[in-house]
């Protein structure tokens, strides 16, 4: 084992490109490479901006428990988890995950199981910016997101 | 003396990200210490007037209510996390 997952949060955005060379660089036993990447949506053009507010500290770590347990339930040779927070307007990167394995199955597997724990778990919440710049809602948790996390247990 | 932390709507609600309090006596699990903040005011009691919704971290962990608090240095309170 010995897989280190690389765990950032951070305001900047991100390369998808540069991250999967980053995480596969020089190692040839890389047969299958798994990302997924969550975009801020817009909602019926009434959006102007997702501000994201997180839990400093608690946030890299609870992200680096769920990739550590990932690497336990699936044979990865790398994993990237990337949640930006701050302004981010509509089109925009919000969030990326990385699993690299020998095999598919288990690179879809841990990426799909990263990003269900990490919906539900990772101390980050929403919260609308509207177009006339008034403070919208606070995005509400979905049962579906809680679904989907239970769905590994 | 133990340091807590409010996050998203509830720290808007108690109007403050962080505070250090004194536990009175008797105050021994998470479930305790939510009954106890909600005596501190009206803004606390607003905050956290559906107890079952609260989600709690000690020293950044993940907690149940009936946890103890034990000597927890910082405990965290915030709404059901919507990142991703």
């Amino acid at each position: 084992m010995g897989v280190k997952p690389d765990i950032r949060v951070q305001q900047e955005d991100f390369d998808i490109r540069k991250e999967i060379d980053l995480m596969s660089g020089g190692k040839s036993d890389i047969g299958a490479v798994v990302t997924f990447t969550g975009l801020c949506r817009d909602e019926k053009g009434a959006l102007e901006a997702l501000e994201l507010e997180h839990y400093p500290g608690m946030a890299e770590s609870e992200m680096r428990r769920i990739a550590e347990e990932a690497c336990e339930r699936w044979p990865l040779d790398a994993v990237t988890a990337i949640h930006r927070y701050g302004r981010i307007a509509p089109g925009e990167n919000i969030v990326l995950v990385i699993a690299a394995s020998r095999h598919r199955q288990a690179a879809f597997d841990g990426a799909a199981f990263l990003m269900d724990f990490m919906k539900s778990r990772a101390p980050f919440w929403k919260r609308e910016i509207k177009i006339d710049g008034s403070t919208g809602s606070w995005v509400d948790a979905r049962d579906t997101d809680e679904d989907a996390m239970k769905r590994w247990q | 003396m133990i340091k807590l932390v409010y996050f998203a709507w509830i720290r808007e609600r108690i109007g403050k990200s962080e505070e250090t309090i004194d536990l009175p006596d008797g105050v021994v699990t998470v479930s305790d210490l939510i009954d106890h903040l909600r005596t501190r005011g009206e803004e606390y009691a607003l905050a956290l007037e559906t107890p079952e919704v609260i989600h709690v971290a000690i020293n950044q962990e993940h907690s149940q209510h009936g946890d103890a608090l034990g000597d927890a240095r910082e405990v965290a309170l915030f709404p059901p996390m919507t990142g991703g």
